[in-house]
């Protein structure tokens, strides 16, 4: 065992038998010149080993945010962790020195982005980038560290992984990058795998093959994955559960089948009638009207009564709504999820 | 309804891969659209899909008169725009305009809403007479759902779905026939895209125009197109009506494409009939031989490589399908 | 700016407030920075300085005795004396004039040959390109220096010709290949954006397209190598004086007084330190000034 892996057991408080990843009442927000953006507002959730957790979110709901949170890469500043926690096996990252969190980081949470190109360094063959990992956070000979690197690329399924070592990443096609990159997250047998919209820029085919690539790796290793995206096709392929987010709070939880069937938040709601479907072609789409809120001025009360049919006067007020247990294992933040699941 | 307003014939555009810095010599060339045969009737929508670097937005670009073919014409109410020159060009370039992807680089930072959609006018000045032409704008505004009172506002100041609307509108100014929308709502949330798609079928009915709606997402083109055109490195491998396409898919990509979208339909998991294709897009620059998808098809035989497959309706296939092996597949 | 979720944050709330003008956004913000207010009061002492340079001494500068050399402060003269006994503080200020003459007069000709080159290679590309780069290279390769020592002696007027028009023109020409090539590259940028596309689809002329599309979202690096540019020629000036290829005769400058009390620094650093200080505070000033408004008016910083 080297020293790394030593000195991670010994984390302060770690322990087993705490749940892999839980957040509470995370809150971020951004000090710009236009006023305080208040990015996350009181994020919640947990994630186990081998789960799938579906973060679902316009762009500006705070779930990228989130996810750099949880990384510690949030920029700072202008962003700024107001309150909250991120525990790891009962650890609070949050809470842990600069360099405990980096051996984390690198060690237990790993992170792919949207855009492999640019996460890629391109001045360094795709094998030399991986055997650098080895061989920093492993100790590992050059020999062996290539050796590994060359076993990573064949797991991610890249074709003549040998030769294409030598390879930089301008060489690869846009999936075989994202392939390079999820072989280089995976590297150090992370437990959580955080994965900011992995297929958003790719074509569908391609997409398809990433998804599948990913939930095998998922299975194989007992991952936990935390998979954040706008795109509600692909949350349904794969996710065990969903946290929706909208301006920052997460508005509904809940395991994906329940959530796909009876949506209890009426944001989710009209998402899920907002996509074209077959039947009713021809037709109006059902849209939802109005704006996402801007972050520096939320609405008071729950975000997103502006744009709510089934808003009235307890919306308005503050506190926003408490997240309501509808269900084992379920939650929303609306006070009238009763009538939005009845109808 | 069967008037046809813009027929290709045989577009090609290649683009020259030159090598050398002082004596450029042209090594090869990227077949980015490679033989392409449309027909768009009035008052119509044709949807072109295919993955990047299939060709659609340079097939777009063409239409538009933004890139100039190799070869073949574009027939717009009998004048082919290839052939145009001049005055006669400005003219029937009014008549086919285009909606951008990106509504955040799509409009100059630096000019006022009115200045960006009152710009039509000011290149076109016989379409409406410069006294008029801010009444115009504000009614143009008003149109696509925006504050006529916002004519002095900056793009930063609206929102993505809201800077879409004044690329709408900015396309509308003309009064064309057509417009070519190229992959207009992929830059937008999920809950603004259906606002715009809503907005550009009202102005389909309205003002009775005929759309070429080019997109990567093939649920928003089933919603909103009549007719569909399934591009594959640079040319159309499969064509027909909406439902022929989605419900009857012959050629083998067109059926992999449908298989890989994700169906919002969590009970459909594993349960679907996906088809998980076999590598990436073959370079444009050097495609295959013959059939250009034999590659990554598992129905591929030696014919494939030596003989091209035309586009044409084939014993097992009731609309054009570019496949020896054409036959139905229903994807589910 | 490639978070959507800071994209987002960017947009001002669409439906409220008053429209604001891209001016009056600007002027918003630039009222509230101190250094646009530090800079900008700053450049205005020394603009007055150059054109009324008598409000600020009543010495004149060319009256020396040689009774007063190296003497300290005395009087009017706050900075002193310098070896021949002149006013270091009369000198400085009405050194102002030709060294901002110099410095905002070459700048501006360099300005001017840099748009064209780089507004004309980045928009026609090819050939056109071709051409012109290698014209800036070649600009570019002649040694600074020895370029402006044979130009401004060419240049010059022979006799009784103090110098400023050759050292202007001299410096204008030799400077602009750096603000060519910033051009060239923030135009390529900006040529192949979508809203240049969109024009040229609507039938826009290259005119239209260059000055109302493509110019104004290239200027912005352009102008900050201008005001660097406008620094760096004050002090080219100096060194041109120093050699003795620069301002003659009776001409004053900073770069002049600079250059006459280098020998005498160990005596004497005053009259090598003052008119050092004004030179520095207003490149300084000018390079702030230029920055400011520079972000002030980027509608894509909002």
């Amino acid at each position: 065992m080297t020293d790394i892996q030593a000195s991670m057991d010994v984390l302060p408080g770690l322990d087993p038998r705490a749940p892999l990843l839980q957040i509470n009442d995370l809150h971020v927000e951004f000090r710009t010149r236009d006023g305080v953006a208040k990015a996350v507002n009181g994020a919640s959730f947990r994630l186990s080993p081998g789960e799938t957790l579906a973060i679902l979110g316009e762009s500006g709901c705070g779930k990228s945010v989130t996810a750099q949170a949880i990384m510690g890469i949030l920029e700072s500043p202008p962003g700024h962790i107001t309150r909250g926690e991120v525990r790891y096996r009962g650890v609070d990252l949050l809470k842990l020195p600069e360099h405990e969190r980096r051996k984390v980081r690198a060690n237990k949470i790993a992170m792919i982005f949207q855009d492999a190109l640019s996460a890629l360094n391109p001045v360094y063959t795709v094998g030399f980038q991986l055997a650098e990992l080895f061989r920093a956070h492993r100790g590992m000979s050059r020999a062996d560290a290539k050796n590994r690197a060359i076993g990573l690329l064949d797991q991610v399924r890249i074709p003549a992984a040998r030769a294409r070592i030598n390879d930089y990443p301008h060489q690869f096609s846009g999936g075989m990058r994202q392939r390079v990159m999820i072989a280089m997250a995976l590297a150090l047998d992370p437990e959580v795998l955080i994965a900011d919209e992995p297929t958003t820029a790719l074509d569908v085919t391609v997409q398809a093959q990433i998804m599948s690539l990913l939930a095998e790796l998922q299975r194989q290793r007992n991952m936990g994955l935390i998979l954040i995206t706008h795109d509600m096709g692909v949350v349904a392929d794969v996710a065990d559960r969903i946290s929706v987010m909208y301006a920052g709070r997460v508005i509904e939880e809940a395991p994906v089948y329940d959530i796909y069937a009876r949506p209890a938040h009426p944001y989710t709601r009209a998402l899920l009638e907002s996509i074209p479907r077959l039947d009713l072609k021809g037709h109006q789409l059902t849209a939802i009207r109005g704006l996402p809120p801007v972050l520096t001025d939320i609405p008071s009360g729950c975000a997103f009564n502006p744009r709510c049919r089934y808003a009235k006067d307890p919306c308005l007020q503050d506190p926003p709504p408490p997240a309501y247990a509808i269900a084992p294992h379920r939650t929303a933040r609306c006070h009238f999820f009763r009538e939005v699941l009845g109808e | 309804m069967s008037d046809v307003v813009l027929e290709t014939r045989n577009l090609v555009k290649h683009f020259p891969v030159n090598q050398g810095i002082v004596v450029k010599s042209k090594v090869g060339a990227v077949r980015a659209v490679d033989g392409v045969d449309l027909q768009l009737r009035r008052g119509e929508t044709l949807g072109v899909v295919g993955e990047s670097g299939c060709g659609k937005s340079t097939l777009a670009k063409l239409l538009v008169g933004l890139e100039k073919p190799t070869s073949g014409s574009i027939m717009v109410r009998g004048q082919d725009m290839v052939r145009l020159r001049g005055g006669d060009l400005r003219r029937a370039r009014r008549n086919i305009q285009m909606v951008l992807q990106d509504p955040y680089t799509s409009l100059n930072p630096r000019m006022t809403v009115g200045d960006i959609i009152g710009e039509p006018f000011e290149i076109h000045p016989e379409v409406v007479p410069r006294g008029k032409r801010q009444q115009a704008v504000q009614d143009l505004l008003d149109t696509v759902g925006l504050n006529p009172d916002h004519i002095s506002r900056y793009p930063h100041q609206f929102s993505g779905g809201q800077r879409q609307r004044i690329g709408i509108a900015r396309a509308l100014a003309l009064k064309p026939e057509i417009i070519v929308c190229d992959e207009p709502v992929s830059a937008l949330d999920v809950s603004i895209q259906a606002q715009v798609i809503n907005l550009l079928e009202r102005l389909q009915d309205d003002f009775g125009l005929s759309y070429i709606f080019i997109a990567h997402d093939l649920s928003v083109v089933r919603h909103i197109a009549d007719r569909v055109a399934v591009m594959y490195l640079g040319k159309i491998v499969e064509q027909g009506h909406d439902v022929a396409i989605y419900d009857q898919p012959t050629h083998p990509y067109t059926q992999a494409l449908l298989s890989a979208v994700p169906v919002p339909d969590p009970r459909l998991r594993g349960r679907r009939d996906q088809i998980v294709l076999e590598g990436d897009v073959p370079s444009p620059a050097d495609p295959p031989s013959g059939c250009r998808f034999r590659t990554r098809c598992w129905k591929a035989q030696h014919i494939c490589a030596e003989q091209e497959p035309q586009l044409l309706i084939r014993e097992r296939s009731p609309h054009p399908s570019a496949c020896h092996f054409a036959e139905i597949r229903r994807i589910r | 700016m490639s978070d959507p979720n800071l994209i987002a944050m960017a947009e001002a709330p669409a439906g409220s407030g008053r429209p604001r003008s891209l001016a009056g956004d600007a002027w918003h913000d630039l009222r509230r920075n101190k250094i646009f207010w530090a800079s900008s009061v700053l450049v205005l002492v020394v603009l007055l300085m150059a054109l009324a340079p008598s409000l600020f001494t009543s010495a004149d500068p060319a009256a020396c005795a040689l009774s007063n050399k190296h003497k300290g402060p005395a009087g009017g003269a706050l900075f002193g004396y310098d070896f021949q006994g002149c006013d270091v503080f009369a000198r400085t200020v009405h050194g102002t004039r030709n060294s901002i003459e110099v410095g905002f007069l070459s700048t501006l000709l360099a300005g001017v040959i840099g748009l064209c080159f780089g507004l004309a290679a980045g928009y026609y590309g090819g050939a056109v390109d071709a051409v012109l780069s290698r014209g800036i290279d070649i600009v570019l390769g002649i040694p600074f220096l020895l370029g402006a020592v044979v130009f401004s002696g060419r240049l010059s007027a022979g006799e009784g010709d103090d110098g400023v028009t050759a050292v202007t023109l001299t410096l204008g020409l030799l400077a602009w290949t750096s603000a060519a090539r910033v051009m060239r590259s923030s135009v390529v940028s900006a040529k192949s954006q979508d809203y240049v596309a969109a024009a040229r689809m609507l039938g826009a002329g290259p005119l239209r397209l260059m000055f109302r599309h493509i110019l104004p979202n290239s200027i912005a690096p352009f102008i900050v190598v201008l005001t660097l540019m406008l620094g760096a020629n004050i002090a080219a000036e100096a060194t041109l004086s120093y050699l003795g290829v620069g301002l003659k005769g009776e001409a004053i400058s900073w770069g002049v007084q600079i250059a006459d009390a280098q020998g005498q620094a160990r005596v004497a650093a005053g009259p090598l330190v003052w008119p050092s200080v004004f030179l520095a505070a207003t490149v300084l000033a000018f390079i702030m000034l230029g920055d400011a408004v520079r972000d002030a008016f980027d509608p894509k910083l909002r």
